[in-house]
């Protein structure tokens, strides 16, 4: 039989199928399997300590975050995303984003998805989404592992707000979900910006450096008072503003103009990398 | 002659990497169901010009063609056509062979999901690495994973298959094994590309052949043909080299260099009876007179300059 009696057109459900290739090939990763149980392991810890803490000082609470977890396990899924948002998401992510094309650049699989022919805008949508799902994963499993610890160490039931009020359990879950999904928007606009970097090397790990890197600089920018006028254009300035969910009513405007920043970042870097990519040589 | 766009063909193509022009002005004809060897020294520009027509690297300068198509512009068309093993295998060291083989088959947009265990299963076997198919790649010893590099290219049914030094990493038996295949897919109608630093292997395998030195495409054609450029040479052993060497100049011989009991050259089209009445009528004393044909080796390494060292 020859090739050519044979359809090249292209199959529908042909992109799921790579899809579902490419989240198999990140989840099925020992590395990335043990990433998310530190993600989880973070969070358990955080809800030893304060457990700890309560029963040393019983009684003792402030009006904040981490004394409000003593009084409903939920809670402590915000706090884990508090604690995570600023360096161990931001890390997963870098190293997810470093694999995606520098790694298989570096181990050569790249030039084998290009001959088969997976099709260069392809390959990077397909990268771009896995990105998306790693940042979900991540945000998500970090809120779920804050509502089983928190649950376990300090039981549920509803929760006072930062304003005061109290909402159902259920009103609380949700919002938590709105949370992590909130945290994966601006964690998957980071992943484009280390999918931008990891088409400009072959090395994932230099990759991930860098896009850690990146992440991290932005944090300290946001961080110095005197660049106050830069930092409505930082990525990382309303990362944190899930709190807001916290409020009632809940507070959105921070959110809103945060998922914008994201949007934007992400379709940037996602144009950037694209265009990087489009033309590059793949000599590995 | 058949009026079917040639399998591959080039124009011009060049690349250059920084100052280093690795490929100049390609001018590649391969006949469609020619089995093309595609030889030269290491770092002649082989895997540079077969990435280039691939779509890998692009060209600076010149066109090439797949099939008729023009790349990389109708890569999407054409690539599923053409199986290809470049610069060596690469696969994910902790998924097994078939979990390598079902990824490279999705990401080609044309296969057919309903089959890939199938054609997956099949292309294991046909390399002979059906037992190794639940190991992880990273247990695979080299001439395992050479032999996986081969089964990926043979996921489909193909045109066009191009293969980049594909028994590198192979013992004498899986060397046999794979010319074996190649030979048997070459029968069934399929162009081959082979490219190869070894000319033994070429020789055997392939009808057509072109040659590279230093990125220049230096002889190209059917294998006959070129068996017949290579340059008759004469040896002549006698004491009289100075008044031998003026008559062969005067016969329009110009080259001819001192060998060790005399001279040596190439008969530059003169019959050699000539010479060697012309010798005897001017008094040279002529010891011996031998015509040689040299050897394809040796042809090769005249063409490329350097034998099989590596090209700077």
């Amino acid at each position: 039989m020859s090739a050519a009696e044979v359809s090249v057109r292209r199959r529908r459900g042909s992109f799921g199928r790579l899809f579902a290739s490419e989240v198999h090939l990140v989840f099925g990763r020992r590395r990335n399997q043990v990433g998310l149980l530190v993600l989880f392991g973070l969070v358990t810890m955080l809800g030893v300590a304060l457990k700890v803490s309560a029963m040393r000082h019983p009684g003792d609470r402030g009006g904040d975050l981490f004394s409000l977890v003593a009084g409903n396990g939920v809670f402590l899924g915000f706090a884990g995303l508090t604690i995570e948002i600023a360096l161990f998401l931001p890390l997963a992510v870098s190293v997810l984003a470093g694999d995606a094309v520098a790694g298989e650049a570096n181990l050569g699989t790249l030039r084998y998805l290009l001959v088969a022919p997976v099709g260069r805008g392809r390959l990077l949508v397909v990268k771009a989404c896995a990105l998306g799902v790693g940042a979900l994963t991540g945000a998500v499993l970090v809120a779920l592992a804050g509502v089983l610890v928190g649950v376990l160490l300090f039981g549920a039931g509803p929760l006072i707000t930062l304003s005061g009020s109290q909402i159902g359990l259920g009103d609380g879950l949700l919002r938590l979900l709105l949370a992590a999904l909130y945290v994966a928007v601006g964690l998957a606009a980071l992943g484009m910006i280390g999918l931008f970097i990891s088409t400009l090397t072959e090395q994932p790990i230099a990759a991930t450096v860098a896009t850690a890197m990146v992440s991290t600089l932005l944090w300290i920018l946001d961080a110095v008072p005197q660049l106050d006028w830069l930092h409505p254009w930082l990525l990382v300035d309303r990362w944190s503003a899930f709190i807001d969910l916290l409020r009632d009513p809940v507070f959105t405007d921070r959110m809103v103009t945060g998922l914008w920043v994201d949007i934007a970042y992400g379709a940037v870097f996602l144009f950037a990398a694209w265009l990087r990519f489009r033309v590059k040589d793949i000599t590995s | 002659m058949s009026s079917a766009p040639p399998a591959i063909a080039s124009d011009g193509l060049g690349k250059r990497f920084g100052r280093q022009q690795v490929v100049a002005d390609l001018a590649l004809d391969v006949p469609k169901g020619a089995c093309y060897g595609f030889i030269g020294p290491n770092g002649s520009g082989k895997t540079t010009t077969i990435r280039m027509l691939l779509g890998l690297v692009r060209p600076d300068g010149g066109s090439c063609s797949l099939l008729g198509e023009p790349m990389p512009s109708a890569a999407a068309s054409v690539l599923p056509r053409v199986g290809a093993l470049v610069e060596g295998p690469a696969f994910h060291p902790y998924l097994s062979g078939t979990a390598n083989l079902l990824r490279v088959d999705a990401a080609d947009p044309t296969s057919d999901p309903a089959t890939a265990r199938s054609r997956v299963g099949s292309a294991l076997e046909r390399v002979g690495l059906s037992a190794a198919a639940g190991k992880r790649y990273r247990a695979y010893s080299l001439g395992m994973r050479q032999r996986l590099g081969i089964a990926a290219a043979l996921l489909q049914p193909r045109d066009l298959l191009v293969l980049d030094e594909p028994t590198n990493g192979l013992d004498p038996q899986g060397t046999r094994e794979v010319r074996h295949l190649v030979a048997g897919l070459a029968a069934e109608g399929t162009t081959v590309f082979v490219s190869s630093h070894l000319l033994a292997e070429v020789e055997q395998l392939c009808d057509h052949i072109g040659v590279m030195r230093e990125g220049r495409l230096v002889a190209q054609g059917p294998l006959a043909e070129l068996e017949g450029l290579r340059a008759q040479r004469f040896r002549l052993q006698t004491a009289d080299v100075a008044a031998a060497r003026g008559v062969l100049s005067g016969l329009g011989v110009q080259d001819a260099s001192e060998a060790t009991d005399g001279l040596a050259g190439s008969l530059s089209g003169v019959e050699p009876e000539r010479i060697v009445r012309a010798l005897v009528e001017a008094g040279v004393a002529v010891r011996g007179f031998a015509v040689v044909r040299p050897t394809l080796e040796e042809a090769f390494v005249e063409l490329t300059g350097e034998g099989f060292d590596v090209s700077g």
